[in-house]
């Protein structure tokens, strides 16, 4: 256990390739908390897990033991965690967890979009914030305009930025003493009722599941019956311990302390991101504010391409829930395509990162239906239901009216791109609500139907700013809208699997736009098939794959064999990757690619 | 089962007698020295399936004059030919297969290229008189070489005859200049008219290749083209639509977008129907799909191909299918010239023997089959080891009119044989 005072708990914030990972080695490897050896065996290994993990949204974390110049021996804690919008509220309790921040800018680079929206979750967090020019030794370094930018843009600070190299060495003790002399330590009471925050978690293959901890008030020791103040779960504590950078058990973790527990707990579910942690015997009065339930936003089916495939697509997913509550899922039957599940995600990158799990790691070919978000539907007979699906919409004679889900989305771009970002919002639906200057970037504020941003908004906001774009939301409630289920029939049938619901005045040009997609998605046949859009019985678009008229080898003699052979093969697999509709084949990227708008 | 490949070399005895000669297995039966768990034992009438298409006997040479843009095969240019060099090393090649292969006649021989019109007389007549000596020709042979249309080649066609060439196939590609050029040919139409009338008063069967869906060639062009070609036809036309193949000049173009002109998919599909109207109207329908023939002069050589026979490759690349005690192996001889030449004088490895499994084979005598107006017959598909086709899809595909029946075999019909891999796929992926 370490004195409050002898205790810095820090972050870092960077943009991809300002040298975050190699100024982490550094400070690793200049506090001797690996050896020479240990770095390259140990350090680097876990850097690309973490760019692994950076999908898996786990926070890492390192112990440092650091003697300043004051004589004195810190421990400087650091929690590293990757940002994206979709995981937002895992993000910014981890810069809970911590009282400062570095903010590493390339000096020859300058200050770029991923950057700002971080930078804003740490002063958002009451985050001390020491910038840190790197690349300094780079003959395009400029120290004297990057620190300019920072002061302009981000609106802090930056004539005493420490100037270093991360790839020399050259500055990195100035960091290490900056950490000591200019952010705070953290404060709480050794004597209170235990108060913690339950960081992250996840599931490793000895231990069983993983807590990552931040100590508020009070001392956790190995024994400790603890309970979980959201679930009401209470757990014996088997070890605790610290990560400096392997496990390491300690006696106890005190106020002020990072560390890990472990405790017989059977899935990372029941752990929840943000939940305070306290004793069963002496539990502390209020739990630590900030606390939210995941809640997923986004739904889709997710079905095997083989339909034999279906009970093992049913037990990736159980296996890949279990070490990521924030993803749920249940049962579906589609009449196009079988069984599958209907699952639901923290938003779009969260759906591509299980997907590719399931995929790869458990190598399942998925088709992957529209996205949709939970629109209450109100009935005609006063009732009202949570529609996650569009194939559910009830009979429209039946219903009353639709709301749906809407955000108040920030969006930080550089003003030369504003013009594309207004009108890519207004294009959504979007209302703007605010839109203000920070030095040559244009902050603007929208209020957007969640169903128009959860697709592709995304993908489109960094095209069209080349990524300069950072990009915010949070949920701000349900609103009445003029929705209607599209339906897609290919070859005259229907394919519940394309059916989405859309704003009527948007959907003849929604509805052109998916059947001229699957017009290009769908490879000719030798017959000709129609693609319709259709409201209720109404067609609303239409489009003609023409049949194929020529489609053979012009030559093919004694040396060509084995080769069409091998070609024959390998259409075989491929064809394996396609799902028939009558006597349509439908490639399985159809299914999303359909949706993707290039407006 | 994983293909088994092994080497041989001219002068070693056959595969199957290595390391030791020991009996033979009963046809079919279960070989212990070979792992065959997995695979099904081929029917016993199928080890000597060869025989429903014939042998036939391809020499490759592998150089040419110039290399044109359009084409992938394995053709070099050269300055300087060992010519005694490469005779005895073709030589040897048939001498290394007619091993393998004793108590057999060919039916063909096939001088294929490169360019084989560059061959020196004396060398095609050393390589026929080694066929007759290794197997002996069936009576009626037919020995086939593929000439350029040039003066200089033309000259040398009495001398291919004297040596036993019966047949010639003549590269034309087109029937103006301007085409030919675009097409890095060197010859120019007038040159390739009067070969082809030294070719006609030498040889009865003479066959020659046009390429359709050039660019910027319009149907109605190719229509003219080709009423043109018809009337000079003597017995055989090869007409091929333009295929862009991975790895030559044109595909380089291509993936610049410098190749222009080339037909809209509808144009060139027209261009296909045009020409199976005019051929059939002149009385050379076509027998495979881009091959017409009258009647009864079809090329032989390549039936042995597309019906599934055995065929020794001899030269560098050449590409052999051969029934081996009972094993149908492909083989495929090194591809680089001097390398395979180097390798054939030193008598080292020039060639990988690689045997096909019963499904394979199956699958190949289907693809090649299928290309012929008479189709497939299915119950030697599936003495081969493939498996029974889908009643519904082959119903399906009768239904939309690619493919049909004639008497017990299934057939591609016109439209189905420009549809022919995507009919392929539907039937068997």
């Amino acid at each position: 256990m370490t004195e409050l005072s002898k205790i810095r708990n820090f972050s870092i914030v960077a943009h991809i390739d300002h040298g975050k990972s190699t100024l982490a080695d550094r400070l690793i490897q200049l506090t001797g908390a690996l050896s020479e050896r240990e770095m390259k065996e140990q350090v680097l290994d876990s850097m690309e897990l973490e760019r692994e993990r950076g999908i898996t949204i786990k926070a890492n974390t390192v112990r440092l033991n650091y003697t300043a110049q004051d004589g004195e021996t810190y421990v400087l804690n650091l929690i590293d965690t990757p940002g994206h919008v979709d995981f937002a509220y895992e993000v910014s309790r981890s810069m809970r967890a911590v009282e400062g921040s570095l903010l590493v800018v390339d000096a020859s680079q300058g200050v770029e979009a991923q950057t700002l929206a971080n930078v804003y979750q740490a002063i958002d967090a009451g985050h001390e914030i020491v910038p840190v020019l790197n690349k300094i030794d780079l003959p395009a370094a400029e120290p004297e305009r990057v620190k300019e930018q920072i002061e302009d843009v981000i609106g802090i600070d930056a004539s005493d930025a420490v100037e270093i190299s991360a790839k020399t060495g050259l500055g990195v003790d100035k960091v290490l003493e900056a950490i000591v002399t200019r952010l705070p330590a953290p404060k709480g009471d050794r004597d209170a009722p235990l108060k913690a925050m339950l960081v992250d978690s996840w599931y490793d293959a000895y231990l069983g599941v993983v807590v990552l901890v931040r100590i508020v008030d009070g001392v956790l020791k190995k024994g400790d019956r603890i309970r979980m103040m959201s679930t009401k779960a209470s757990y014996a504590v088997d070890r605790i311990g610290v990560f400096s950078p392997s496990m390491q058990p300690v006696e106890e973790l005190g106020p002020g302390e990072i560390g890990f527990l472990t405790a017989s707990i059977k899935q990372v579910r029941d752990t929840r991101v943000g939940d305070t942690i306290t004793h069963e015997k002496r539990p502390c009065a209020e739990p630590l504010p900030g606390f939210k339930p995941a809640q997923p936003v986004v739904f889709c089916g997710l079905f095997p391409v083989d339909s034999n495939d279906f009970e093992d697509l049913r037990s990736a997913i159980e296996k890949l829930a279990l070490n990521d509550a924030s993803f749920t899922y249940e049962m579906e039957t589609s009449a196009a395509l079988g069984f599958g599940f209907r699952c639901g995600f923290l938003g779009l990158l969260h759906l591509e990162v299980v997907r590719e799990r399931l995929e790869r790691e458990f190598d399942i070919d998925l088709i992957t239906t529209a996205p949709s978000v939970i629109y209450h539907v109100y009935k005609t007979d006063g009732t009202m239901i949570e529609l996650h699906n569009p194939a559910d919409m009830p009979d429209p004679v039946k219903v009353a009216r639709i709301e749906e889900p809407r955000i108040k989305a920030t969006i930080l771009v550089p003003d030369e791109y504003l013009g594309d970002v207004l009108k890519l919002c207004q294009d959504r639906r979007g209302i703007q609500l605010d839109l203000t200057y920070a030095g040559s970037r244009a902050m603007v504020v929208y209020d957007l139907p969640l169903n128009e941003v959860v697709f592709d908004f995304y993908d489109r906001l960094k095209s069209v700013t080349k990524g300069y774009a950072s990009f915010d939301y949070q949920l701000i409630g349900y609103r009445e809208d003029n929705l209607v289920k599209m339906q897609i029939l290919v070859n005259d049938e229907p394919v519940d699997a394309l059916s989405t619901m859309v704003h009527r005045a948007r959907a003849e040009a929604r509805g052109r736009a998916m059947c001229e997609k699957l017009k290009e998605l769908i490879p000719q046949h030798m017959f000709k098939i129609p693609i319709q859009a259709a409201i209720g019985g109404r067609i609303i678009a239409r489009e003609t794959i023409s049949a194929l008229r020529k489609d053979v080898t012009a030559k093919c003699y004694g040396g060509d064999v084995t080769r069409k052979r091998k070609l024959l093969e390998k259409q075989k697999a491929g064809k394996k990757r396609m799902r028939q509709f009558g006597k349509v084949d439908i490639p399985q990227e159809a299914f999303i690619n359909a949706l993707k708008m290039d407006d | 089962m994983p293909p088994e490949p092994f080497a041989i070399r001219p002068g070693d005895a056959p595969p199957a007698a290595r390391p030791a000669p020991r009996p033979s297995a009963p046809e079919g039966a279960p070989d212990p020295d070979r792992n065959r768990a997995t695979a099904p034992a081929p029917d016993p009438g199928a080890t000597e399936d060869w025989r429903a298409g014939g042998f036939g006997i391809y020499v490759h040479w592998p150089f040419c004059k110039s290399k044109c843009p359009y084409c992938d095969f394995n053709s070099h240019v050269s300055a300087h030919v060992d010519h005694d060099a490469w005779r005895q090393a073709l030589i040897a090649d048939l001498e290394a297969a007619a091993r393998l292969t004793p108590g057999r006649r060919a039916r063909t021989m096939f001088f294929g290229g490169g360019t084989p019109s560059l061959m020196p007389p004396a060398t095609v007549a050393a390589l026929i008189d080694a066929v007759e000596r290794l197997w002996g020709f069936e009576p009626g042979a037919e020995i086939t070489l593929e000439a350029n249309p040039t003066s200089v080649e033309a000259a040398a066609f009495r001398g291919y005859a004297a040596a036993g060439v019966n047949r010639v196939s003549m590269g034309v590609q087109a029937l103006n200049d301007a085409d030919l050029r675009a097409l890095g040919r060197t010859h120019g139409a007038a040159e390739a008219m009067a070969a082809f009338d030294v070719a006609r008063a030498v040889f009865r069967r003479v066959s020659f290749d046009l390429i359709y869906a050039r660019q910027n060639q319009t149907p109605q062009a190719w229509e003219a083209e080709l009423r043109r070609a018809l009337d000079l036809a003597a017995d055989h036309l090869s007409l091929y639509q333009l295929t862009i193949e991975p790895g030559t000049r044109f595909a380089q173009l291509h993936a610049r977008g410098r190749l222009r002109g080339l037909p809209a998919d509808d144009d060139a599909a027209r261009m296909y129907e045009l020409t199976q109207e005019l051929c059939e109207a002149a009385g050379m329908p076509a027998y495979e799909i881009s091959n017409h023939a009258r009647p009864g002069d079809e090329s032989r050589h390549n039936l042995i191909y597309w019906r599934y026979g055995d065929y020794v490759g001899a030269g560098p690349g050449a590409h052999g299918r051969l029934t081996v005690e009972g094993r149908r192996l492909a083989t495929e001889n090194l591809r680089a010239p001097g390398a395979w030449l180097e390798a054939m004088r030193a008598g080292r490895p020039a060639a990988s023997f690689e045997e096909i499994a019963p499904e394979d084979q199956a699958a190949e005598y289907l693809l090649m089959s299928l290309r012929l107006a008479e189709g497939t017959d299915p119950a030697r598909h599936a003495r081969l080891g493939g498996r029974p086709f889908d009643p519904e899809r082959v119903a399906r595909l009768v239904e939309q009119g690619v493919l049909t029946w004639r008497a017990e075999r299934l057939a591609a019909t016109r439209k189905g044989r420009a549809l022919l891999d995507a009919a392929l796929r539907e039937l068997v992926a």
